[in-house]
């Protein structure tokens, strides 16, 4: 599981954290994915870099699907301390293949609690 | 003096620090994370006073590469790059709180 706690674009971790995430599915490893504290901004719905001269990496996360990476939870509390709330987050989806490659979202919204439970049960945590 | 913080309220207390520290006429700019602090949320409560006197602006691209321009409080000011060189050349020393 990967544990994301970092806005996007001010410092490099968002990035970081997703390109690892790519290559370790790329090694047929099972990838969960959480967002944390300012993490959730990293897919937030309607990012638009022009502004700032960087690249819109928002974009990639509606990949992460294809690459069967289809749990990313997102943390209640961390969403409704900064104002957020799930119709504000991308709606990132995966096709199941046992339900006749059926669109399902993959984004969940969890409590800490829940968060601690499933971390719990992960082989690996890397933090970014 | 103008202000500018770089870093997000619920990271760094950069802001509370500054909000501390600077006197009656200073302005702040939030600039990269910093704007996070410009979106209405449970930490609002840190800028409240000065952006209801005007003194608070936000960068207007790192507003929108964070997805949050509707959440901005309204009564914080969205500068592009001419406007943060503006507010330097009007407010004279500028300190980066970071």
């Amino acid at each position: 599981m990967y544990l994301n706690r970092k806005a996007p674009y001010g410092t490099v971790y968002a990035l970081e954290s997703l390109e690892v995430v790519l290559i370790a599915a790329a090694f047929e490893q099972d990838v969960s994915l959480a967002f944390i504290d300012d993490g959730v901004y990293q897919i937030v719905e309607g990012q638009n870099t022009d502004g700032i001269g960087m690249k819109n990496f928002s974009k990639t996360y509606h990949a992460l699907g294809d690459y069967d990476i289809n749990q990313l939870y997102v943390s209640a509390e961390s969403l409704e301390e900064r104002g957020l709330s799930a119709d504000d987050l991308m709606p990132l989806v995966y096709e199941d293949e046992d339900d006749d490659w059926a669109e399902k979202p993959s984004v969940k919204i969890v409590t800490n609690a829940e968060l601690s439970k499933l971390m719990s049960e992960q082989d690996v945590c890397l933090s970014f | 003096m103008l202000h500018t913080v770089n870093k997000s309220v619920f990271e760094r207390n950069s802001l509370q620090s500054c909000v501390n520290t600077i006197d009656d006429s200073s302005v702040i700019l939030l600039i990269e994370d910093g704007v996070i602090s410009a979106a209405n949320n449970t930490k609002s409560s840190v800028l409240a006073d000065l952006a209801a006197e005007g003194r608070v602006y936000a960068l207007q691209g790192d507003v929108d590469a964070r997805g949050i321009s509707s959440k901005v409080a309204d009564n914080i000011q969205l500068v592009d790059y001419e406007g943060f060189v503006d507010l330097v050349v009007e407010h004279g020393t500028a300190v980066s709180w970071l």
